[in-house]
């Protein structure tokens, strides 16, 4: 009776979310066969023409598709190789703070900071060099991409790895001290073996966004004239999807890049299992 | 930590706090020079003489400010989003991450709706296919459109079921045999204990709606409706659609700088004045949320 009961109440309490995920997680998967019609809005998705995988036929003739999952993946993964250790919790508070001002607000420093005549390029005439459109130039889009994404998270990246740290038994440390092994040698027999299993748990839970590659960041910084480089299937997906309204073009590209991610993330969470008996879920 | 006085030992300390008091100014600079842009004169910002003090100081582009009506309507718009969206994450974070804390011993459902909600958070249907759920269910253009489809949001219900899992069971136990009901156990014992992490998720829900400016751009159509960020956003980015170097050069160089700088500033103050709060908890509550998860 009373197990009944506290049952019951686990299931109520439930339930809002359960219902809000329906609609709003698990509906729009159906809309998924979009991308396998031709999907016209009047027709609703009943009655739109079939087409089978032209659509993703299309993408890959396209001669900018191969190009955008290379730059997702390019991003994706140099911003995922560049986490940067430990700091002080003096300086925790400013480091933290640009991960929580939004991309709209930091867009604009940035370009400010990278604008023609902004102060980078005034320190690179001061050096000597000609100044460079780097929002604007091929070569440089990239590069300031990652550093700025870099300068935005590694202060909060840093609190996970932090945390981990205070974990360590500080007996490890005062005995090897004892044993005579240097600072450096402590970090790289102790410090570091201490951090693999948070490094692991977060490359995992990294996994699954790394196809996201930073839309927001994107989206405020490029311009039609470095497409080339910065487009990513989610820009790519808003701009031919919605700004231009082809929207079974548009879910098929973001068909392909779910299941990427889903198999990366359950991938990765496998295979840290069972080697390194760590897993997320 | 030990003290160990070698010259080697001296040396390394003086590098890693040289290079963490460089991090650190690295992040501020740029904020800095932000700020001075907003109160220098316009003349000096297109001049690109502001550095990191602001030049000819004055406070116009604010007085501007204060007449821009969209601006204050927007802000409003957004207050009201943060308002009711992240109360509704909390307590739907709250809701969903208790009875998933439960061993399956105690609620034989759970690994059912773990599944669920993990695959929620793994798979989506795509921008396009939420955004036609969002239209057909007739929320387009309404301030529920900016709510709802984030209503849940899986990555905090993670982080607190982790935290209500490491709550020792004893806690639990003796309330049982107080005769308490699972809902009186979640407000009178696991909420109060759980304040830390409870803020950590309070925060994220804050910033994640004080910040989007995405969902707005999709889901609202018309531009007096926008909250702050996509009003801002539809300010700074016009360079979007411009494709000649020479007009890009031009634009990067225009003035409407300090007003546009001074904005920023003021989207940025409110989440300023909550952060010092809200962060002596959150290292604590994601620490335990995800790592000893």
């Amino acid at each position: 009776m009373r197990n009944k009961k506290e049952q019951g109440a686990f299931h109520l309490m439930l339930l809002p979310g359960m219902l809000l995920l329906a609609v709003f997680s698990f509906l729009p998967m159906f809309g998924i066969v979009m991308a396998f019609q031709n999907f016209v809005p009047a027709k609703g998705m009943f009655r739109s023409p079939w087409v089978g995988l032209e659509h993703f036929k299309f993408m890959f003739s396209l001669p900018d598709s191969s190009q955008i999952f290379a730059n997702t993946l390019i991003i994706a993964l140099l911003l995922n190789e560049i986490r940067v250790a430990p700091v002080k919790k003096a300086v925790q508070t400013i480091v933290y703070l640009p991960h929580f001002l939004s991309w709209v607000v930091l867009s604009t420093v940035v370009i400010n900071m990278f604008s023609y005549e902004g102060p980078i390029n005034q320190l690179v005439t001061l050096l000597g060099g000609k100044p460079v459109l780097f929002l604007a130039s091929n070569t440089w889009f990239r590069p300031v991409v990652i550093a700025t994404d870099v300068w935005k998270e590694f202060g909060y990246n840093s609190i996970i790895y932090l945390a981990a740290l205070t974990g360590v038994d500080p007996g490890l440390y005062e005995a090897a001290s004892i044993d005579g092994a240097s600072r450096w040698k402590q970090t790289l027999h102790i410090t570091l073996p201490s951090l693999l299993p948070t490094l692991l748990l977060m490359s995992i839970l990294n996994m699954g966004s790394i196809l996201s590659a930073g839309f927001d960041q994107i989206y405020n910084l490029y311009n039609p004239l470095v497409y080339e480089t910065g487009d990513i299937i989610d820009t790519y997906v808003y701009r031919v999807g919605l700004v231009q309204r082809q929207y079974s073009l548009g879910t098929a590209v973001g068909l392909l890049k779910s299941a990427v991610s889903f198999i990366l993330i359950v991938g990765s969470n496998t295979l840290a299992n069972r080697f390194a008996k760590i897993r997320v879920f | 930590m030990i003290t160990s006085k070698s010259f080697g030992s001296r040396a390394a300390s003086v590098a890693v706090w040289a290079a963490v008091l460089g991090m650190a100014c690295l992040c501020l600079l740029p904020l800095l020079n932000m700020v001075a842009l907003s109160f220098s004169s316009s003349a000096a910002a297109t001049g690109n003489l502001v550095g990191l003090v602001p030049v000819d100081f004055t406070a116009e582009s604010y007085s501007r400010l204060i007449t821009d009506q969209q601006f204050w309507r927007s802000f409003g718009i957004s207050v009201l989003r943060v308002a009711l969206g992240a109360s509704l994450n909390v307590c739907l974070t709250v809701l969903t991450a208790y009875p998933l804390s439960k061993p399956k011993s105690r609620f034989p459902a759970q690994p059912v709706y773990m599944k669920i909600v993990l695959f929620a958070m793994l798979f989506s249907g795509g921008t396009i296919p939420t955004f036609l759920v969002v239209k057909n269910t007739g929320l387009l253009n309404s301030l529920f459109a900016l709510i709802l489809p984030t209503a849940v949001p899986i990555f905090n219900v993670i982080i607190l079921m982790n935290f209500f899992k490491g709550t020792p069971e004893a806690l639990e136990d003796a309330a049982i045999i107080d005769g308490a009901g699972q809902w009186q156990m979640l407000l009178k014992i696991f909420l109060p204990i759980s304040l830390p992490a409870l803020a950590t998720v309070g925060l994220f829900s804050i910033v994640g709606h004080w910040n989007d400016y995405f969902q707005a751009l999709l889901y609202i159509q018309s531009t007096e409706n926008y909250p702050l960020q996509t009003y801002i956003q539809q300010l700074t980015v016009d360079l979007s659609t411009v494709t000649d170097p020479e007009r890009l050069k031009e634009l990067s160089r225009i003035s409407g700088r300090t007003f546009n700088a001074a904005k920023i500033v003021a989207s940025t103050v409110p989440l300023l004045c909550i952060y010092p709060f809200l962060q002596k908890y959150f290292v604590t509550g994601i620490t335990i949320g995800s790592v000893k998860g």
